[in-house]
């Protein structure tokens, strides 16, 4: 294990000054999520305009730095694609992070799939994942217009 | 007493872990175990297994006779009056549930109240809120200040006619406040209040004395007691598990059995039914003689020194805050870095081989109430020694480097 593939400094500099923090005034859809494990908290809000584009993706929500991270990587990667599109790049995310190594998706550029593989030293460290996947698991709810809490407890 | 000596006693210190030497500040949430203790468990099973109390063949009675051993130890141990008030369970969070489950049935109505604190464990809250939930009790919480010590006068306001029981701990796996229980059942007592008290954290580290006390019931967590998983103790005073109805039903806590009657079976065997984890109960016996051959006051004296030094060592750490300033500590020391999550924390003294806890300790009340998400914690066990604590902070330092915190 090597303390270094985990906090990459991309990590740390995300989950000190996660992007798009905070509740945006216009948004269609929103979730909340809950590790009741560790207490991270996260609740997204995400607008889709008329042509189910992402327009705006925001967070609000405390953590620990991983969890912040995670989710703040995935309103920049996630932001400005359509519904579709988003879908895909949270399977791949959550498959990346469960199974396999690579990303997959067309959806994401070169750059993209970098930051997104930031994330990938989570994997050496199980009892983490949890906290990578609390976000992602929160936007594919609140895509699915689900009205329950996200709990990282109900799912694998 | 050379702690030297004692910690040669655990095997697992001889491990590394990520290449470390093994720093172990989990005691709180289960200790390791002395050889004694596992060479108890593989001789049970190489050479005595039997099941207990069942047959007549030898290896039963001998079976019976070790299971009945510890039962005398623990009674000693605690100071019981007699060994049909100690009851073995699946572990302390069972204990609280035969009580609060039994003792509801019969003296909980719609309305009554249950008083504990804002200090407990959630399996001190949960099968209360059963009982909450199905019968309609009340449950109060009595408030603790922001040191995290219990607030006497407001405790005794919170008593009521209506008061059927109050349940709380002898000592917070949080804050490590040992709670001036024989102060506050000297209250219940006054009103004719029965107490269940918490004992998980205080057994391993704490001289236990039930009748000194004059509670009604104690719950004990024998893996933290350095003994084995799949054990817990109830102790209860005998009027009680006398009155009370039988918990789990089946076989060994019957007396006699027809179609349409069933009379049950004397005390402790009333409240064991079916087989009981056998080699870990025998085992046990063998945590209270390392516990016994180290003394209370030896094992007191060593933890509150090593609780002392950890504490005036990590509060000179910049950023480092301490949870909770209660009157009386005992070595469970929780603490937050300004800047970096619990879990991040012990993620990075983990790769220095450095056990601690993360999260909210089954305390989300607890956590609530001092206004924490959730905190890091590193408590104490008789092995460790001032060199473990050197190394903590030395893997805290690292967390500050690794977090960039000044």
């Amino acid at each position: 294990m090597d303390l270094k593939q985990l906090y990459q400094d991309i990590i740390l500099e995300h989950g000190k000054s996660p992007r798009n923090f905070g509740k945006c005034e216009k948004y269609t859809h929103e979730a909340k999520g809950h590790n009741p494990l560790c207490g991270d908290k996260v609740q997204i809000f995400l607008n889709l305009n008329k042509e189910k584009k992402v327009e705006n993706l925001t967070f609000e929500g405390s953590g620990c730095a991983i969890s912040m991270a995670s989710t703040s990587i995935m309103t920049e990667l996630v932001k400005g694609k359509s519904l579709e599109a988003a879908k895909k790049i949270v399977l791949d995310f959550l498959d990346m992070i469960k199974n396999t190594q690579e990303i997959k998706s067309e959806e994401l550029d070169e750059d993209q799939k970098t930051k997104i593989m930031s994330l990938s030293g989570v994997k050496q460290y199980p009892m983490r994942v949890k906290c990578a996947t609390l976000g992602w698991h929160t936007l594919s709810s609140a895509m699915l217009e689900k009205k329950e809490e996200v709990n990282t407890e109900a799912f694998d | 007493m050379h702690i030297d000596e004692v910690k040669s006693q655990f095997p697992i210190f001889s491990k590394k872990i990520n290449g470390k030497q093994l720093v172990y500040l989990d005691s709180s949430n289960s200790a390791q175990k002395p050889t004694s203790v596992i060479k108890s468990l593989d001789n049970f099973y190489k050479n005595e297994f039997s099941n207990i109390g069942r047959s007549i063949h030898s290896l039963s009675v001998n079976a019976t006779n070790k299971f009945e051993e510890t039962r005398m130890s623990v009674k000693k141990f605690i100071n019981a009056s007699s060994k049909d008030e100690i009851i073995f369970t699946k572990n302390a969070t069972e204990a609280i549930n035969l009580v609060a489950t039994t003792f509801g049935q019969k003296h909980i109505e719609k309305g009554d109240e249950i008083l504990i604190t804002e200090l407990e464990h959630h399996s001190n809250y949960i099968p209360w809120h059963y009982l909450r939930k199905n019968k309609g009790a009340v449950i109060k919480f009595a408030p603790i200040n922001d040191d995290g010590d219990i607030l006497i006068d407001k405790f005794k306001e919170l008593i009521t006619s209506k008061t059927k029981i109050i349940a709380l701990t002898h000592l917070s796996n949080v804050t490590g406040t040992i709670v001036p229980i024989k102060e506050i059942i000297e209250i219940a007592k006054k009103k004719n209040i029965p107490v269940l008290v918490d004992g998980c954290q205080s057994a391993p580290h704490l001289k236990i004395d039930v009748k000194d006390l004059d509670c009604d019931f104690y719950a004990i967590s024998c893996h933290k007691i350095y003994g084995p998983t799949g054990v817990g103790v109830l102790y209860a005073k005998k009027e009680w598990l006398e009155s009370l109805p039988p918990y789990i039903g089946g076989g060994g806590m019957i007396s006699e059995v027809k179609k349409d009657k069933v009379t049950y079976a004397p005390l402790p065997e009333k409240y064991e039914a079916g087989t009981m984890p056998t080699a870990e109960v025998v085992a046990f016996n063998e945590s209270i003689k390392f516990m016994q051959s180290i003394g209370i006051e030896n094992i007191i004296k060593h933890e509150n020194e090593l609780t002392s030094y950890a504490l005036e060592k990590m509060k000179k750490i910049n950023s480092v805050n301490i949870v909770g300033n209660p009157k009386n500590k005992a070595g469970v020391i929780s603490f937050t870095i300004k800047g970096i999550h619990p879990h991040d924390i012990s993620t990075i003294v983990d790769e220095e081989g450095v056990a601690i806890r993360a999260g909210h300790h089954c305390c989300q009340i607890l956590h609530e109430r001092l206004n924490l998400p959730a905190s890091a914690r590193a408590s104490i066990g008789i092995y460790n020694t001032k060199e473990d604590i050197d190394i903590l902070c030395k893997a805290i330092e690292n967390c500050r480097k690794v977090f960039d915190i000044k």
